[in-house]
């Protein structure tokens, strides 16, 4: 899995009728520490990730395995919204 | 498999709730001498590993294999501690 910030929202109205209703946010990778690296880009939200949120995303197949993206064009699934990270015993980011 | 360095934990409430108890593990992979390299990932921890350790990671369907992880939205797992490291007939790591 990767950590990610949302970074804004992807909208679609010509789609693939099984993704109908899914919201599809845009991410960019971070660091340990929640610092944005990486180029963006966009996932399944399944757990009501808001923008500016850490979360944590689930590639590949792995990336159908929840309840709302099951046998699905999905690639790639927010499962997690992460309340905070620790790195050598320090609390590094805590969600506001 | 990789060979990753334990840098940290991240916490979440909301999640999936296929991946609900399991310990979510920062960590960075490392080259063969067990010195950091790449990007930061998480993975799921089925061996109890502490921060600081060296462990072998699992990646992509092959996360699922294990009993905690089957079916789950999980794409990486620990599924080893490293005790030492051996390249060219040398110790290169070992674990203190």
């Amino acid at each position: 899995m990767l950590i990610a910030k949302v970074i804004g929202t992807t909208v679609s109205t010509i789609k693939d009728e099984k993704l109908t209703g899914r919201k599809l946010l845009i991410l960019r990778q971070t660091d340990e520490t929640g610092t944005p690296s990486g180029k963006p880009y966009v996932a399944v939200d399944t757990v009501d990730a808001g923008i500016g949120d850490l979360v944590l995303t689930a590639h590949g197949s792995s990336g159908r395995m929840t309840d709302l993206t099951q046998n699905r064009p999905v690639d790639a699934v927010i499962m997690a919204v992460i309340d905070h990270l620790e790195v050598g015993g320090k609390v590094v980011y805590r969600k506001t | 498999m990789l060979i990753a360095r334990v840098v940290g934990t991240a916490i979440s409430t909301i999640k999936d709730p296929k991946i609900k108890g399991n310990k979510l593990l920062i960590l960075k992979q490392t080259d063969q001498l067990g010195n950091e390299i790449g990007q930061s990932f998480v993975a799921v921890d089925l061996v109890d590993a502490g921060e600081g350790e060296l462990v072998l990671t699992g990646h992509g369907s092959s996360a699922r294999q294990t009993f905690l992880t089957k079916d789950c939205p999980v794409d990486a797992v620990v599924m080893a501690v490293i005790d030492h490291l051996e390249v060219d007939g040398e110790v290169v790591f070992r674990k203190e």
